[in-house]
């Protein structure tokens, strides 16, 4: 059993319980101790001021703060950051910085898939986890023949990026990064 | 810089760096994650602690106590502010409803306390300690028991549309009774959110009796003087700063509650504080665009030409709020002696109506365009073609006034073309693809071009960087990038020499972001401040100015040649201009135009609507940037459909708000709901608009095209469902039997 | 959000065990619903058991040719499942037109059955709700109800389910196994998984306190067609207004359950034989006792013509 804080302890009290977590963000080790509410969006944005993942909606409605933990994507705000011990962590600071981007990052700027930025991080987290996903053969809702082996369509992208909402939108631009990128990598 | 003639030849002709599809030059941090929202300004307040907002639970009524005992007492807070603690705050401009202070609820959800602790976590914990006594009272929330005692109102939309109540030419009922093809038909739009992917919110900061607020804002000169007045400020103590603004679509054109409570909960707390609005809390809290209820009516003659048109809108919002303006556009479309139009404003205690993306246009055009469909049916007329021959010219209004340039019909022809228009079968219902029925429709698209004064101020330094200060905002437009390309042209350097800094209030004062006045308004205070450092600079190495020309990193004239930098080898070299719009810019009627094309697809047994193909055609003057004016397009696209399909601020009438108040289930398009988006520009100049000879587009995506989506639906299915959004229980019931 | 305390346990004994002594504990895997609703203060913890270091996460074949589904198994695995896909087309169909990519990858088989209702007037702390605070009263009876439930709703509730996976799983006579804390096992068909409101809307299954959801177990698979047809406003990322799972033969015979109608999973065996007459013949007898609203009447219909694509699809 890994107890971060003794049951007793609780009492009825509303003071904080703080517990340690280590995992790693981006390649780098991280030792945080935490109230065991911060979600795993909040230690990122505001314990480790990695700000680029972002909370559009804090409920999982957006996927503004697509984040890749063990090589899936996930929503960073409906997970506590103390279930994440010993977890690799993604993040968009992580694809590709300014003057480094990561090929989606450069899609996105070719193709000029977003407008105001914001959803902007959780897309591109989405764009290659997606990429991935159809190369490991996980179908989606529209995949035809649930037996075959998933390929890179249009109707594809939309469907599994369906989870990330662009106000702004830039969808049919975000389509067409993602297109390029999987064609560059095919 | 007055702007009091036509604009002549000028440096923005050259168009080597202006009207190129470029790349947003703030894309590489956009992508990286390395822009700073207002609500992650680590850097410039470190230590700030974290606010919570608490939404009154009554729509009307008085706030009797607040007991914030408990909330003082948990664990790592610093300061409740209440309501009752604070006297009722000014509104700031274009408020309508009250946004902190005192104990009157106008709408549910508004703001009545803010809770500030160490941690987020901690200030969301107490906030839920506190306890609120309430005297409700009645109220009312519907808007069709409303309307039947609306009055007709004159409005502006601030953002280029309004009028009168009631605007007659000739003698509209005298035509429309005799008129041998008529329609009069009465149609529903919803209350809608603007839904922008980043809360509002605020980081602010005291320093002694100033206040720095980072936030997130589309127009800082409005709110800078705004949020003054709101805590009784000298503009002077206060500082607004919003260089990334994450969508806006109207919903930040003014102050929320978010910077009111984060200034005043900073101060109360000793140190900085930062706000943002939680996502259940926007819908109500904030503004919406109203719902209308607008009656339309047209007469034609037998060959189509109309003689009477009407179109009437009623809304409702709180008490000093204006109508939805959603009649504009039909002042100045179509063609037709004998007109009316008014709009009427019904009382209502639901939150705030005011400005969403297009406001008046986006609502009006969805109905009007849908009316013409209509028409056009009875008459037997092809929809293009019953537009075409009622285009006109000059203002249908005011006959002396004519267009600057209005090719609509050039629009709806190319449109036509390229869309495979004329393969559209004209009798609704017949096309099958598979299990879905499949129809084409189409929409004319009108946005008027609204221009606001604006100012920069525009650097050369030593090593030849141009720098360009205005506190106008990127909310998404490409706003940085359109300013370092005019500013590259006027100076003569490449893209990679300019750099721009945005949404400052210490920087000079914009147009700001709305209306779709931003664009062509901003860069064209960038063109005269940019004048006026070429004057400097000429002046400094020796040139006349007049002759001057700037290209390549170079300043020639004759033989000379002389590298630009070298003007500010002493220092650099500074000009600030504004160009202003004077009343020359009145004498012609300056607008923008478009037309729709949607191919939808609608389930024969479930009647689920999903649009397969969608092209819109714009004629809105020199297109800035191809790249990002085509983004403003499709975005707006997107918004219309949404509108049309499936957005709906649900109204529980009996309690008084919006009940579907986040975003699973206020419902707006996903990736799946959009298919590939064409848009093609006609390749116009307006020298009528300003120096830059450009127009708005932001807006001219959304006009219309809601419109054109129902007309698809229709010719799909042969159901007109005259209520928006077209959900798919609307059409159930007249489906064609599918077993 | 009240603060918690956390542990991890490593047994489902010592879970359920953890559970069952505190009054005011939970269970947490993916965590996709309990956060959301703990935030908002609607579920209010005190002390959270995290069930990811269980194990649990194996899909196995049963000796009877099915299928056992481990309670912490992922969505998304659970669709990408070689099983799953090629026998119970219609659960890997439910569990894809579900929620997002994001969201299925973290949300569990347990966890899905479990999800709470989306009625708006349960995710409003300042409105009515029985099921939330029960004895308050319902707002939606008279409120917005255009997404809520048609049929087996009470005068206390008429939320419905969300899930799509629990409908498909309901057509696959699905079983669902427990352990309580005193490490006695328990199957529950999961046709008396889930409850209706009835007087108590706050109990949404027949789970007692610190009973732990272990696996769910298929029976080997029905030949016919599988399909599940969700039906929503948007395209995706969105809740079923209605939805249909169904096993169809090429002559219509079969089964079918609807989702987004009731409180739970709605299926009515008896009126199975009609299928091969057509949608209507079905859902009148399905339909028999709705009571919608009238914002939800609507439901009826579309759970006809939904059917009818259904069996259209099935005969093709």
């Amino acid at each position: 059993m890994v107890g971060a804080t003794a049951p007793a302890a609780s009492e009825r009290t509303d003071a904080p319980i703080l517990a340690q977590v280590t995992f790693t963000v981006n390649g780098q080790r991280r030792d945080l101790e935490l109230d065991t509410r911060t979600s795993l969006l909040d230690a990122a944005r505001e314990h480790l001021h990695l700000t680029g993942s972002k909370k559009g909606c804090d409920h999982g409605q957006c996927g503004a703060c697509t984040m890749i933990v063990d090589g899936r994507r996930i929503n960073a705000c409906l997970t506590l950051a103390i279930m994440h011990q010993g977890a690799e962590i993604i993040t968009i600071e992580g694809l590709g910085q300014p003057d480094h981007l990561h090929p989606m990052q450069a899609a996105f700027v070719r193709h000029d898939g977003y407008q105001c930025g914001y959803c902007t991080p959780g897309q591109i987290c989405s764009g290659v986890a997606v990429l991935a996903e159809i190369k490991a053969g996980i179908p989606s809702h529209v995949t035809a023949d649930l037996e075959a082996a998933p390929q890179v369509t249009e109707a594809e992208i939309r469907e599994r990026m369906s989870g990330n909402i662009c106000r702004c939108g830039a969808y049919s631009n975000i389509v067409e990064a993602m297109t390029e990128v999987a064609g560059a990598r095919a | 810089m007055k702007f009091d003639s036509p604009a002549g030849p000028n440096p923005i002709d050259r168009l080597k760096v202006v009207g190129h599809a470029t790349d947003r030059i703030d894309g590489k941090y956009k992508t990286t994650g390395t822009a700073p929202y207002a609500y992650e300004r680590h850097d410039v307040a470190p230590d700030a602690a974290y606010g919570y907002v608490l939404g009154s639970a009554i729509a009307k009524g008085r706030v009797r106590g607040i007991d914030t005992a408990s909330a003082r007492r948990a664990p790592g807070v610093l300061a409740v502010v209440t309501t009752l603690d604070t006297p009722r705050i000014a509104r700031g401009v274009m408020n309508v409803a009250y946004l902190f202070g005192g104990d009157v609820i106008q709408h549910y959800h508004q703001a009545i306390a803010v809770v500030v602790a160490e941690t987020f976590e901690q200030a969301r914990a107490a906030s839920f300690l506190v306890t609120v006594d309430y005297a409700p009272e009645a109220g009312q929330f519907d808007l069709a028991v409303a309307a039947k005692t609306a009055e007709p109102v004159p409005a502006d939309s601030g953002e280029g549309s309004g009028g009168n109540g009631e605007e007659r030419v000739g003698d509209f009922e005298g035509a429309f009774a005799q008129a041998p093809v008529t329609l009069d038909a009465t149609y529903i739009t919803a209350d809608e959110s603007h839904a922008m992917m980043e809360p509002h919110a605020t980081v602010a900061a005291w320093e002694g009796d100033r206040v720095t607020l980072w936030t997130s804002n589309q127009m800082i000169g409005w709110g800078h003087g705004s949020i003054a007045k709101m805590l009784g400020l000298p503009k002077e103590k206060v500082r607004l700063d919003a260089p990334y603004v994450g969508g806006g679509f109207g919903g930040k054109l003014f102050i929320r509650a978010d910077a009111v409570l984060a200034a005043l909960a900073a101060k109360q707390a000793g140190r900085p504080v930062k706000v943002a609005l939680t996502r259940p809390l926007i819908a109500n809290n904030t503004t919406h665009r109203p719902a209308t209820i607008q009656r339309v009516r047209i007469g034609a003659t037998q060959d189509g030409t109309i003689t009477a048109i009407a179109h009437e809108s009623t809304s409702g919002n709180l008490p000093d709020g204006d109508p939805e303006t959603a009649v504009n556009q039909t002042k100045y479309l179509y063609a037709g002696k004998n007109r009316l139009t008014a709009m009427k404003l019904a009382r209502l205690d639901l939150p705030e109506g005011n400005a969403m993306r297009a406001p008046g246009e986006a609502p009006g055009l969805a109905v009007l365009e849908v009316a013409m469909d209509e028409m056009a049916e009875k008459l037997g007329l092809d929809p293009v073609e019953f537009r075409i021959r009622n285009d006109t010219q000059v203002v249908p209004t005011q006959p002396d006034l004519r267009f600057s340039q209005r090719d609509l019909v050039g629009c709806l022809k190319l449109g036509a073309e390229k869309f495979g228009w004329a393969k559209r079968n004209p009798k609704p219902g017949q096309v099958r693809d598979g299990q879905w029925l499949v129809g084409l429709g189409m929409a004319a698209a009108f946005r008027d071009n609204m221009v606001m004064k604006s100012g920069a101020r525009v650097r050369l330094d030593s090593g030849g960087t141009v720098t360009v200060e205005t506190d106008m905002t990127d909310v998404g437009t490409g706003s940085y990038t359109i300013i370092a390309q005019t500013a590259a042209e006027m100076m003569g350097v490449p893209l990679d020499r300019v750099a721009v800094r945005l949404g400052d209030s210490e920087f000079p004062v914009s147009a700001g972001s709305g209306g779709q006045f931003g664009a062509n308004s901003s860069t064209a205070g960038v063109y005269a401040a940019c004048v006026k450092l070429r004057e400097a600079i000429a002046q400094k190495l020796g040139f006349n100015a007049t002759d001057a020309v700037f290209e390549d990193g170079e300043v020639r004239a004759g033989n000379r040649a002389i590298p630009l930098a070298e003007a500010a080898s002493d220092g650099a070299l500074v000009a600030e201009d504004t160009i202003e719009f004077g009343k020359f810019s009145k004498t012609q009627q300056v607008s923008t135009f478009g037309a729709h094309f949607v191919e939808v697809g609608v389930d024969l047994y479930t009647a689920e609507v999903r649009v397969r193909r969608m092209l819109a055609v714009c004629a809105a003057g020199r297109i800035l940037n191809p790249k990002s004016a085509r983004s403003q397009v499709i975005g707006g696209m997107v918004m219309g459909t949404g509108a049309a399909l499936m957005e709906e601020l649900a109204v529980d009438t009996k309690r008084g708000f919006f009940a579907n108040h986040d975003l699973a289930g206020y419902e707006v398009p996903v990736h799946a709901d959009i298919p590939h988006q064409e848009v093609i520009f006609l390749d116009e100049v307006d020298a009528m608009s300003s120096p830059m000879k450009a127009k708005g587009v932001g807006e001219l995506g959304i006009s219309g095209v809601g419109a054109a989506v129902a007309n698809a639906i229709y010719n799909a299915t042969g159901i007109r469902v005259r209520d928006y959004p077209i959900t798919l229980d609307k059409l159930l019931d007249r489906m064609p039997d599918a077993a | 959000m009240k603060s918690f305390t956390y542990e991890r346990p490593s047994t489902p004994a010592e879970a359920a065990a953890a559970v069952a002594r505190n009054g005011q504990a939970k269970f947490i895997a993916g965590g996709t619903n309990l956060l959301d609703l703990m935030k908002l203060q609607i579920e209010t913890p005190r002390h959270l058991v995290d069930v990811n270091g269980l194990g649990l996460d194996a899909v196995e074949p049963t000796d009877d040719g099915g299928l056992r589904i481990g309670a912490l198994v992922r969505n998304t695995d659970l669709a990408a499942h070689p099983r799953v896909r090629r026998d119970y087309g219609v659960l890997a169909r439910a569990l894809l037109a579900g929620a997002s990519g994001q969201l299925r990858n973290k949300a569990t088989t347990a966890g899905n059955l479990l999800q709470r209702t989306r009625c708006p007037y349960f995710y409003d702390t300042a409105q009515a709700c029985n099921k939330r605070q029960p004895g308050s009263g319902c707002s939606a009876l008279d409120g917005v109800s255009r997404q809520l439930a048609v049929i087996g709703g009470s005068a206390a509730c008429i939320a419905t389910h969300p899930g799509d996976m629990a409908v498909a799983m309901r057509v696959l006579d699905a079983t669902v196994e427990t352990v309580d804390d005193a490490g006695a096992a328990r199957k529950i068909p999961i046709a008396a998984f889930h409850r209706l409101p009835g007087d108590d809307p706050s109990r949404d299954t027949n789970l007692k306190p610190g009973e732990l959801i272990t696996a769910v177990t298929l029976p080997k698979p029905v030949p016919g067609t599988h399909i599940y047809r969700k039906v929503r406003d948007r395209a995706s990322y969105a809740y079923a207004l209605v939805s249909v799972a169904a096993i169809l033969g090429k002559d219509g015979s079969g089964h079918v359950a609807f989702g987004g109608v009731a409180h739970k999973p709605w299926r009515v065996e008896a009126a199975e034989a009609d299928l091969p007459q057509g949608a209507r013949a079905v859902t009148q007898k399905v339909f028999a006792d709705a009571e919608p609203t009238h914002e939800n009447a609507y439901k009826l219909k579309l759970a006809e013509r939904t059917l009818g694509a259904a069996l259209n699809q099935a005969r093709a």
